[in-house]
């Protein structure tokens, strides 16, 4: 029985740090609001607001604040009845306030509704936020502005500055009055894009015609359900209708540019340890005798650009759910993410109008992988961060997930008489249209208009629905499951019933609210949702199960054997969909693509007077510098698994290639996990990014310990719309290029996804990003005792350079720095990269190397430092002993001391070597181009001899490691340590 | 007879499979019970010899780090858990256990009854959450877990860690009393500051004893520690030692030979 409403009162308990202890938050956000432009803020205290609506009145809320609201040793706090407000302590003149608009998920509130229940006491709702008060002369609205940029998003929030009025804790809407909508179909073309148009539907001319036709068989006109539902399972996003259509470029056809290239080249391999490629939520590959390891990359570009910390946390989120909705279930056990954003220190009037800030948008995103990551308990182990303006108004979020699934339990598919159940998070308007919302291009009303595409997430409730899956899982009480990411219910439900058919009644859904009508319960994206077929002899079982994990699970309706997807909502038929048509009915698309051409010309810059600040500065540009802010604020050693972490060596500075992950507690059997990914390449030639990302993803895995003939891939394909034929044709010589590097490196792809229409639109016009590749490798490591770092190990030893150099220097960092790109991108000679990467197998697998690291962004003075990173170690190098090759189209002449130096020639690896060791590792290397260049030393000291015998770099390791560590940290401890305790 | 570990899980615990392998992997028997079983009966925990809260985010750590999980305990389950420590078993926390003990008022644990808080953990000074490897030493004269004079590395990954005493008598009562039961320490000696003190603590304390020894919290994560590939400097030798085992194998082993007997 609910408790009567007459007992309920609302009040709010505000807590602060009491004086004499230190308030983190505060100092932060005072911090924060600085860098956003606020002047004039002395000091900044932190609130922590709870809104209650309980019984008891008064009393209970006091009981409540002192025994389990606030810290019983360092806060303080408020009891506020309505219209009271909390005083200001003396010297602080303004308040700011941060709370959630009404419907975006306060996952805080759940814990807060389970203590306050622990505690004896009764409560009916409960809301979060916070506020901050601040001391000083801030003008108000400056403030106010700063504090909408810093410390909250008003695409989800309200940030006010009024002092505070009261919060309401309960979220109070009128039921849905139901009304079955039937959308009428025009003759016209016009009108009939306009109703996608106006529904947000983002179906085409062509698809709107061919669903005019379908239901013209029919004889009858579609609900707004039925639409709905093609619009989300058609989308781009769903159906990668682009690349799986038909493209001509160059005089070349494919019918499925996708299954001609990429899938091809994976059957053409017929890997036996593939064990299930492109069809499921991940990709599987074998492990041992008694698992599997899956892997997935998804990206989730559009609600990152509006919300970032909503938009990553949810991507981190809806990966993880495609792990477990492999197969019946896997178990994720190492997170991957990959973002590219502005420049960090953009001008604010660079900044297209409606977007956010890059460095805004970075921190956004990190720490929505973090708070979403970390409380899943998931070690995020491996990742990458690029900068380029082009993605300013159109960041890219990539996050990826590695499971572990129990050979067996790699078939699944519901059954007629199954029940569909829904299990996991309440659904509510949230996440609206976020298929379709991806499938478009961003504009600068985008915050206002498509803010119910983004969503922030609850990671724990995600936590309880993997805890009961896994239970229910070793426990066969399903025959199917699939997470519901974009398109909701509509493309879970959808999707498992393909092959049978079912018959669900949305009224069954568990709503967060009322007020929802029946197409919105069908396709909202809620997140922390699975289905489930559960076959009915368990569904008693399971219910209890998940009851017992906390998780609300729920019977919507069954599977049946009709070929047809019934919606109901109570007793009214709602949807009724042929699931041929549904799934096979989209008009294929056919596109032409055009070659891209290159943009720049070949710079012709002198040779820097000092090459080592030419380095230093190198180290210190934000695709090399050090990502040790981002890394160490995510938990990569949860699962006690990552045993080459994201940094080695003694004082872990020296970057790891590759993550090396221990899945089993009980084994040291492991797997590698790295990637590959420059876009600068592609503004010369995307065939020749295609194939440096494949080997550099290779390069990464095979550097850490990897087998090389174990390595599986996958592609992200980010670009604009492919309307534009030279988009397009990138993207298709991107597919080719991976095609040729799996068939030559005998590297399968194992699953991919693309991301188009990555576009931003404002007054100016529309910008396209770069077209970005993204390979994520993940290797085979035989026994993890045998896996190599990075970092220098000893004096005395051999630096053994393996691969040749080039005067390769078209996209590369060094260029970058002069605002140039250049021509002469670095070519992939896959035959011989094939024969390295065994060579190096063979090298690790010996113990013949004490160090290894592949030489990529920066070239080979980059690789250099960071090898000696954190070791106490230097080294002397001969630039004359690198072996060089003329090439790069004869642009350049390899013979100057820079071009050695900063070329990023593919396929190179930089070893350290004992000298005993020595004559046995150019044994194995026999047949491949490489030269002992120098040695390492007892003096932290980095000694490079040009062409001519001069000295021509001579740099302490620690000058060039403060240069690589500060350029992206973004902050240290901000509170003095005087106010550290009780005085 | 093994020894009997009750590994406790709640929504959002997320250390729990490691903690339970380590104990296991020690000679004890260990076994994950979700909170929502204990509070239906508590026979599990009169059954145990040892009540092991492991790291994550209990319940998001809503409110604050383990605050939620230790309003449900004290509530809920306080007289089997002192029980437990009366009858000779043994309390384990670490990280987010160790922010529940605290925040049940179990640690320090200067004065009886528990409940009542005389410490905290708060957020780290650096106002967001790190994962790094730290320095210890154990300074414990009577902690059942750990030998007085080892230095240890271990890993710890958190935000809200700095502990902060009530006040000067609790501050003074906890250095007095012996309730440090692990201090970080700089690579080269002296006080550490950021990072080797990673989060503000004050007194440089890592984890903290009650007075039977029986009861321990800290914040590094020595399941994280069992091997020596679990050292991020494992592959240039480190640490220091012949085995496969790393730093963190002792306190589970030193846990088991003392309920052994």
């Amino acid at each position: 029985m609910p408790p009567a409403p007459s007992a309920v009162s609302s009040f709010r308990v505000e807590v602060l740090v009491r004086p004499g202890f230190s308030d983190a938050r505060g100092h932060a956000a005072r911090a924060e609001l600085e860098l956003a432009g606020a002047r004039g803020v002395d000091a900044v205290l932190s609130v922590r607001g709870f809104s209650l609506a309980l019984q008891g009145g008064r009393a209970a809320a006091e009981r409540l604040a002192a025994a389990v609201l606030a810290d019983a040793v360092t806060d303080t706090w408020a009891v506020l009845g309505g219209g009271e407000t909390l005083p200001l302590p003396a010297g602080f003149t303004q308040r700011i306030d941060v709370v959630k608009k009404a419907g975006v998920m306060d996952p805080a509130a759940e814990g807060v509704l389970r203590a306050v229940r622990a505690a004896g006491e009764e409560i009916v709702a409960a809301r979060t936020y916070s506020a901050f008060l601040v001391a000083g002369e801030a003008e108000a609205e400056e403030l106010r502005q700063a504090a909408a940029r810093a410390l909250g998003n008003e695409a989800i929030e309200e940030i006010r500055a009024d002092g505070g009025g009261p919060v309401e804790p309960l979220a109070r809407s009128a039921p849905a009055r139901f009304a079955r909508v039937v959308v009428e179909l025009p003759e016209s073309d016009e009108r009939l894009l306009a109703i996608s148009a106006r529904g947000g539907l983002s179906l085409s001319l062509e698809e709107m015609q061919a669903i005019r036709s379908h239901f013209r068989v029919a004889a009858r006109a579609p609900t707004d359900l039925e639409l709905e539902t093609i619009a989300q399972t058609w989308s781009e996003h769903c159906k990668h209708k682009t690349l799986t259509g038909a493209v001509e470029i160059d005089g070349r056809r494919y019918e499925n540019l996708l299954h001609e290239t990429i899938f091809a080249a994976t059957r053409a391999l017929d890997r036996p340890w593939c064990v299930s490629v492109f069809s499921d939520n991940a990709g599987v590959v074998a492990f041992d005798d008694d698992f599997h390891v899956t892997f997935k990359v998804e990206t989730h570009n559009h609600p990152s650009a509006i919300e970032p910390y909503g938009g990553a946390g949810t991507g981190i989120g809806g990966v993880l759910r495609d792990t477990m909705g492999t197969g019946l279930g896997a178990k994720p056990i190492a997170s991957t993410d990959v973002f590219c954003v502005g420049p960090p220190d953009l001008a604010p009037d660079q900044v297209p109008q409606g977007a956010l800030p890059p460095l805004r948008v970075l921190k956004g995103v990190v720490a929505g992988v973090r708070d979403y990551g970390n409380r899943m308990g998931i070690p995020t182990a491996n990742g990458a961060v690029l900068f380029d303006r082009r993605f300013t108004g159109n960041p890219l979020v990539f996050c990826g997930s590695v499971g572990l699934l129990p050979a067996g339990m790699v078939a699944k598919g519901a059954r007629p008489d199954d029940l569909v159940v829904v299990a996991g998070g309440k659904t509510g308007r949230d996440g609206i249209h976020g298929a379709t919302f991806s499938s478009r291009e961003l504009h600068s009303a985008s915050e206002t208009l498509d803010s119910g595409a983004v969503q922030i997430g609850n990671a724990i409730a995600e936590k309880r629905l993997l805890d009961a899956l896994l239970l229910a899982r070793d426990r066969g009480l399903y025959t199917c499951v699939t997470d519901c990411g974009a398109g909701g219910l509509s493309s879970a439900v959808g999707e498992m019933a393909a092959a049978c058919g079912a018959d669900v009644d949305v009224e069954q859904v568990p709503l967060k609210y009322a007020g929802l009508s029946y197409a919105e319960i069908w396709i909202s994206e809620a997140q922390e949702r699975m289905v489930f077929a559960v076959p009915p002899e368990h569904e008693a079982a399971l219910l209890e199960l998940f009851a017992s994990e906390d998780v609300e699970a729920t019977v919507i309706g069954r599977f049946t054997a009709t070929g047809r997807l019934v919606v109901r909502c109570g007793g009214a038929v709602v949807g009724d969909l042929d699931l041929d048509f549904l799934h096979h009915g989209v008009p294929r698309v056919a596109r032409q693509a055009a070659l891209p051409r290159a943009r720049d010309d070949e710079p012709d810059l002198p040779c820097p007077e000092s090459l080592g600040d030419a380095l230093q500065r190198l180290l210190a540009a934000p695709n090399i510098a050090s990502k040790a802010w981002i890394v160490r604020q995510y938990d990569h050693e949860v699962l006690a698994g990552t045993v080459v972490k994201p940094f080695a060596g003694r004082e872990q500075q020296a970057p790891a290639d590759a993550a090396v992950i221990k899945p089993r507690l009980d084994s040291y059997r492991g797997i590698a996990v790295g990637c590959g990914i420059n876009p600068a390449y592609g503004d010369i030639d995307p065939y020749e990014m295609g194939l440096l990302a494949v080997d550099e993803a290779v390069r990464n895995v095979v550097a850490a310990g990897g087998r090389a003939d174990r390595v599986a891939l996958l592609d992200n394909f980010c670009a604009g719309s492919c309307e534009r034929p030279e988009i397009l044709g990138a993207v298709a010589r991107l597919a080719e290029a991976c095609r040729d590097a799996a068939l030559a490196l005998g590297a399968p792809f194992i699953s991919g996804k693309d991301s188009l229409n990555n576009e931003y639109r404002d007054a100016a016009g529309s910008a396209a990003i770069p077209t970005t590749l993204l390979i994520s490798s993940l290797a085979h490591v035989d026994d993890v005792r045998r896996a190599v770092t990075s970092d220098l190990k000893r004096v005395g030893s051999a630096l053994l350079l393996l691969g040749v150099t080039r005067a390769e220097l078209g996209g590369s960092a060094w260029y970058a720095l002069h605002g140039r790109v250049g021509r002469s991108v670095p070519r992939v000679d896959l035959e011989r990269a094939r024969e390295t990467f065994a060579a190096v197998c063979g090298l690790l697998n010996g113990r013949l190397a004490l160090a290894c690291h592949d030489v990529a962004d920066g070239g080979l003075g980059v690789a250099l430092a960071e090898m000696a990173f954190g070791t106490g170690l230097g080294a002397e190098v001969d630039l004359a002993l690198v072996p060089c090759e003329d090439g790069a189209g004869g642009l350049l002449s390899v013979e100057r001391d820079d071009r050695i130096l900063f070329a990023e020639s593919p396929t190179r690896f930089l070893l350290e070597v004992a000298p005993e060791r020595l004559a046995a590792a150019r044994e194995v290397l026999f047949g491949l181009p490489h030269a002992v260049i120098g040695r390492t030393s007892a003096e932290p000291r980095l000694a490079l001899r040009g062409l001519r015998g001069a000295l021509v770099l001579n740099e302490p390791v620690a000058a060039l490691q403060r240069a690589f560590a500060a350029a992206l940290d973004f902050g240290s401890p901000a509170a003095p340590p005087a106010a550290g305790g009780p005085r | 007879m093994k020894p009997r570990f009750l590994v406790l899980r709640a929504a959002g615990t997320n250390c729990d499979l490691e903690t339970a392998f380590a104990l296991e992997s020690a000679g004890g028997h260990a076994e994950r019970v979700h909170v929502n079983r204990l509070l239906q009966g508590a026979t599990a925990l009169d059954e145990c010899d040892a009540l092991v809260i492991p790291g994550g985010f209990s319940y998001g750590d809503d409110i604050a780090a383990g605050k939620v999980l230790a309003v449900e305990l004290l509530h809920h389950l306080r007289d089997p858990i002192v029980r437990l420590v009366e009858r000779g078993g043994l309390v384990l926390g670490i990280c987010n256990g160790f922010q529940v003990l605290v925040k049940m008022g179990m640690l320090p644990g200067i004065a009886a009854p528990i409940g009542l808080q005389e410490a905290t953990l708060t957020d780290n000074d650096s106002s967001r959450y790190e994962d790094r490897w730290v320095r210890l030493v154990s300074v414990s004269e009577r902690s059942v877990f750990c030998r007085p004079g080892e230095r240890l590395e271990l890993p710890l990954a958190h935000a809200e860690g700095k502990y902060v005493p009530r006040d000067a008598a609790v501050r003074r009562a906890v250095l007095e009393g012996g309730h440090v039961a692990l201090r970080y320490v700089a690579a080269g000696g002296g006080a550490p500051s950021y990072p080797d003190n990673p989060n503000g603590s004050v007194d440089h304390v890592a984890g903290l004893v009650d007075r039977t020894g029986r009861v321990l919290g800290l914040m590094p994560h020595p399941e994280r520690a069992l091997l020596r590939v679990h050292h991020p400097a494992w592959t240039c030798g480190a640490p220091a030692a012949p085995s496969e085992e790393g730093h963190g194998a002792r306190f589970f082993r030193n846990a088991v030979q003392y309920l052994r007997g």
